[in-house]
């Protein structure tokens, strides 16, 4: 059985959330270029430009592309045969988001308690999402989730009868009203199908995949195809200055659901989408 | 960047918000004041309770931002647009008390738009998610009210040449309703309903 201390964990942790907040992933780069070049207005265009030029300064002068550096999301696949040696995976976790958010100049953005809304003071805790796999071996995958996007994320529980139709219709519906205040143009992780809270980790983990990669089921990827040309038929453009690109990517992931249910969830992501992901 | 682009110091005139459309692109050179959620709840509640506020609200433009801490040798970290909507409750008080409009991103509430038209005053958007440029334009920062809030306080920013994008103007033009019509009216329904 192989050993890992949570040490390695924090100082993974730490390392990611940095790199997440600084440096723009190429798959969003190479999207937001394309998308400025097939622009025809010049608003739209001068804001895809303006974000890319927001992350080479972030990259350079090493600041976070946005002031709203995110609550931590990490996913977390642990082989079955490896043993964590230290702390507990969530407190390992925090360490690092402690560490970086503390000495990395990234703004702490989370309230410890919802209701009374004092900060926590150094962005932790993190969301652990932690599932056992096969083998001795420990990815961590980590956004650093924003909370305009977030808020303008929703579920619904569609009839079975609703179908794919429905399904996109709410996707158009959710994704055209949180217009602007998602920080277009944006990458849309849908979850269809599964349980309640399983609709929603995986809209969340959608988000994770290569930013346009289709789905492997091809009426998935029709759909994320049909959803995608709508929002971009739209006009809302980036940040809602009107334009062709309202959204990047839509992603769908699917999952076995009750007979009587059709669950959806839209979880909305901004163009700053600060995902990284490691193996241990 | 396109030569029709308007160079304005701030604060603004009566006159200068006047002259400014939807949809016009400008550079901010001068001071203004920022808040986000808490210190403009804060300021709202003074208002109401006829108490002075610890800042002078006349003519100036309010930036909705919270920044990121300043790395050494820069006057601000990131520093960009946070969402409008969440300060809906307390902008037409705001207006009424002094503001010439706001800095933000995304849709306000029609209250808002209507405070806007009779002050008049002019509503901003700046490009959400580039606050490391945006940075870049902000020379110094002072502490003027609420200092417990931390990033959250209520600063005072020297601008040098800071981009926006007029969002709704004080005649009732607004971007948004011209860009995507239908879609921008069911978005402002849907984000009232939301509050």
């Amino acid at each position: 059985m192989r050993t890992l201390h949570t040490d390695r964990i924090s100082e993974t942790v730490a390392e990611l959330c940095l790199q997440a907040n600084r440096s723009l992933n190429p798959d969003m780069r190479q999207a937001l270029r394309a998308a400025g070049d097939a622009e025809r207005s010049p608003l739209a265009a001068r804001t895809l430009d303006r974000i890319l030029e927001n992350a080479d300064v972030a990259e350079r002068a090493s600041l976070p592309m946005c002031q709203d550096t995110g609550l931590v999301v990490v996913f977390a696949e642990v082989g079955q045969s490896l043993l964590l040696e230290g702390t507990s995976l969530q407190e390992a976790v925090d360490g690092g988001v402690r560490a970086a958010y503390t000495s990395g100049h990234l703004r702490a953005s989370v309230s410890a308690d919802p209701l009374d809304r004092g900060n926590s003071g150094d962005n932790t805790p993190a969301v652990v999402h932690a599932s056992v796999v096969p083998g001795d071996g420990l990815r961590l995958r980590l956004l650093a989730k924003g909370g305009g996007c977030e808020n303008m994320s929703d579920f619904r529980m569609l009839t079975p009868f609703q179908g794919t139709q429905g399904v996109a219709d709410f996707v158009v519906e959710t994704a055209e009203r949180a217009g602007p205040n998602a920080c277009p143009p944006m990458v849309v992780g849908v979850g269809v199908g599964g349980s309640f809270e399983q609709s929603a980790l995986l809209a969340k983990r959608s988000l994770l995949r290569e930013v346009g990669a289709a789905s492997a089921v091809a009426h998935a990827a029709e759909l994320e195809r049909d959803i995608l040309d709508r929002l971009n038929a739209s006009g809302i453009g980036p940040q809602g200055y009107g334009g062709a690109t309202t959204a990047l990517a839509v992603h769908v992931e699917l999952a076995a659901c009750h007979v009587a249910s059709l669950p959806v969830s839209v979880n909305i992501e901004c163009h700053a989408h600060r995902h990284k992901e490691v193996a241990l | 960047m396109s030569a029709e682009v308007r160079r304005l110091t701030l604060p603004l005139t009566d006159a200068t918000v006047q002259a400014l459309h939807a949809g016009d692109e400008v550079l901010l050179t001068g001071t203004l004041i920022t808040g986000r959620d808490r210190a403009c709840a804060h300021l709202h509640r003074l208002l109401a309770d006829g108490e002075a506020l610890p800042v002078d609200l006349a003519d100036q433009l309010l930036y909705f931002v919270g920044p990121a801490p300043a790395p050494p040798g820069m006057a601000i970290g990131s520093a960009g647009p946070t969402t409008s909507a969440r300060m809906n409750p307390f902008m037409p008080a705001l207006l009424e008390a002094g503001l010439r409009g706001m800095i933000g991103k995304g849709f306000i509430g029609e209250e808002v738009k209507r405070a806007l038209e009779r002050r008049p005053a002019v509503y901003f958007g700046a490009v959400g998610g580039t606050g490391a440029l945006l940075a870049q334009t902000i020379t110094s920062t002072e502490v003027l009210a609420f200092p417990e809030l931390r990033g959250e306080a209520v600063f005072r920013l020297e601008l040098a040449a800071f981009p926006a994008v007029v969002l709704h103007d004080s005649h009732g033009g607004d971007l948004y309703e011209r860009t995507y019509g239908s879609v921008a009216a069911a978005g402002q329904a849907g984000v009232a309903h939301n509050e």
